[in-house]
């Protein structure tokens, strides 16, 4: 463990306990977030992808439970820490932005209260430094007349402006990490843009590292440094974020980049993955993907993929690479 | 092909919807839909586009008769619907259907996929045995791909894009000419979202219904539309041709909306971009002027003084004072 990772994870099993039996929503993921880096989990619902970043802030609420693996933060296991001192590192080191702002807020405090109790928390401060801190907060991270606005309640303000209340909250100590799970998907368009922005500035100017959980991929381009694309509970492909665009090798990622439409040219048809996410109590012996995948071999549905390198930083789960398969299936037709 | 070589399926003019604002001041209004003109061509695909609470849905509602306007005409085939008894709307009724944004809030949990399929069918009395409408159920579902077998399974036995698909036979049941489909894919997964979007195209090219697609999401509409009408606040900024309006367009709220779409591309990154500032207005009390003009960096006085008006250029509509060009 170098201090150059903030996060590293480690074999994280994450297991759902069910009356129709266990359910691994993570299972054996391993992810690292270099320091001042923004790396995004990427996948469809249900693939693990919030499940793992509710397992580093050790969120996860019964019939769940983390069964195995590590989660270095700084070079410290959080699996080891005890629920007070975990407690003193939620916030503090580690903050967590979630989609819906409005389930976060309590909506019979103002804003400006809530962000004041949030300070006096971590810091000592008589009420009139609190109330500046309050302002500095909300100036920081773009809320216009933010003296008139730490008075407002949180239906008073639009889906942008409470994000922006939440990461400014989250933000306040200045935290190592931030975990953003689908911060923008309930926002409009050009909102969006400005909180991505806004995240990106913070970034630059705290040192933070995001671990930024979307479905989009557009979100991940623009973005992130370091991609994993999570499918039934495990990582199907990780890499660098411009050599994963260039050189998407995992079928189901290939897949699912083709079934996007774009803004910039357009098909005819669109691509399509068959079939649906598989039921995660009965998941395939082989490769979680393989009912879905029109490579499928009899080998897939047997035996599980190990996550192999195929090229520097780049690893994915898959006997094959997309370009073996593809070129196969060409020289076939 | 030329608009004037293109039958009008529907025209609406000077549309208006006001809601009251309950326990406000007397007379504060929502203003949803403020005066809208649209045509609707036989045959195409027109995406309605706008962030929330432009008055997008509204509008869709409006132009088939689901919510009455505080005025304004809507023309269907040459007939003035809003004009008509309600008994004397019943057969028009049938023509225009809807599919929902949301595919567990519109299916009745405790019906089955064929009471669903059929509810349509025996409102309208088509199909005079059980028998005929179970047949006529069955090709619907085939039609949408749900396998038969699935005839009296539940709501809540289907993922999401199944649900959707049943929500699409229910609205074809009847072989509308105008499906209105409000936003159909923004609560499914990217991978189910292709497979429903080939759907609706398949099943338009097969029957020949005109399609109002309203959608936030702009990749989408790329896709799916013929033309683009954008709206901002209860009004349409600018419509035009799909590859037009998005390649060369003309209202800066368009060219932003545009821009703010991330690519998933990340050789496009750019890090100078330049964003729209601040927030949509409330449309209790809308800007004076162009609604835009709070949010728009080429606003003057004149934007503030005066509506712009909607002008024309060959096929593309636009209201600014400062077009881009």
């Amino acid at each position: 463990m170098s201090e150059a990772n903030t996060l590293e994870i480690r074999h994280l099993r994450t297991v759902f306990h069910t009356r129709k039996g266990d359910l691994a929503a993570v299972n054996d993921v391993s992810l690292t977030v270099p320091k001042g880096k923004i790396v995004g989990i990427v996948g469809e619902s249900g693939c693990g992808k919030s499940m793992t970043a509710m397992s580093v802030m050790q969120l996860v609420r019964k019939p769940g439970e983390i069964e195995s693996g590590q989660i270095l933060f700084r070079g410290e296991d959080l699996l080891q820490k005890t629920p007070g001192e975990m407690q003193k590192i939620r916030g503090d080191r580690i903050s967590m932005i979630f989609q819906e702002p409005m389930t976060s807020l309590n909506p019979v405090y103002t804003v400006g209260h809530q962000v004041e109790e949030a300070l006096r928390i971590h810091e000592h401060l008589s009420k009139e430094e609190l109330h500046r801190r309050a302002v500095e907060i909300f100036e920081a991270v773009g809320i216009p007349e933010a003296e008139e606005r730490l008075k407002s309640y949180p239906h008073q303000l639009s889906g942008g402006l409470r994000q922006r209340v939440m990461i400014g909250m989250a933000m306040i100590c200045k935290p190592d990490l931030l975990i953003a799970d689908e911060p923008t998907t309930a926002l409009d368009v050009t909102i969006e843009a400005q909180i991505l922005a806004l995240m990106k500035k913070l970034r630059d100017e705290n040192g933070t590292s995001i671990l930024l959980i979307t479905h989009n991929m557009g979100v991940v381009a623009k973005m992130c440094d370091f991609v994993y694309v999570m499918y039934a509970g495990r990582v199907m492909e990780q890499a660098e974020v411009f050599e994963l665009f260039r050189n998407v090798q995992h079928p189901y990622t290939a897949g699912l980049l083709q079934s996007i439409p774009r803004i910039d040219h357009v098909v005819d048809r669109l691509y399509t993955i068959p079939g649906v996410v598989p039921n995660l109590l009965h998941l395939p012996a082989g490769c979680g993907f393989c009912t879905r995948c029109r490579y499928a071999q009899d080998r897939c549905y047997e035996e599980l993929p190990e996550l192999r390198e195929i090229a520097p930083g780049h690893f994915i789960r898959c006997f094959s690479t997309n370009q073996e398969l593809s070129g196969k299936e060409e020289s076939h037709a | 092909m030329p608009e004037s070589s293109k039958n009008v399926l529907l025209q609406a003019s000077h549309l208006v919807k006001e809601f009251p604002v309950e326990g406000g001041k007397k007379g504060s209004a929502v203003h949803a839909v403020s005066d809208v003109s649209l045509t609707l061509f036989e045959g195409e695909t027109l995406a309605l586009v706008g962030e929330s609470g432009c008055g997008k849905s509204t509008l869709g509602r409006l132009l088939i008769r689901l919510l009455p306007p505080t005025s304004g005409t809507v023309t269907y085939d040459g007939t003035d619907i809003l004009a008509l008894k309600e008994r004397d709307f019943a057969p028009y009724r049938r023509q225009m259907q809807i599919i929902f944004q949301d595919p567990y809030a519109s299916l009745d949990p405790r019906m089955n996929v064929t009471q669903i399929i059929e509810e349509p069918l025996r409102a309208n009395g088509v199909g005079k045995t059980k028998a005929e409408r179970q047949e006529k159920v069955f090709e619907l579902m085939d039609l949408v791909g749900i396998p038969r077998e699935y005839a009296k399974r539940y709501p809540h036995q289907f993922s999401g894009g199944q649900r959707q698909r049943i929500g699409i036979a229910r609205a074809i049941a009847l072989n509308p000419k105008l499906v209105v489909c409000d936003e159909p894919v923004s609560a499914l997964d990217v991978s189910i979202q292709a497979q429903v979007l080939n759907l609706l195209r398949d099943l338009q090219q097969q029957k020949h219904m005109t399609y109002l697609f309203i959608s936030h999401d702009l990749s989408v509409v790329r896709h799916i539309s013929d033309r683009v009408a954008v709206m901002f606040l209860g009004k349409i900024c600018e419509v035009g041709p799909t590859k037009d309006l998005y390649e060369h367009p003309l209202h800066p709220y368009t060219k932003f909306l545009l821009a703010s779409v991330p690519n998933p591309d990340p050789t496009k990154r750019d890090e100078n971009e330049v964003l729209l500032t601040g927030d949509i207005p409330s449309p209790v009390n809308p800007p004076s002027g162009c609604r835009f003009r709070t949010r728009c960096p080429f606003a003057d006085a004149k934007c503030a003084e005066e509506e712009p008006a909607m002008q024309e250029v060959g096929e593309r509509r636009f209201a600014c004072h400062h077009p881009l060009t």
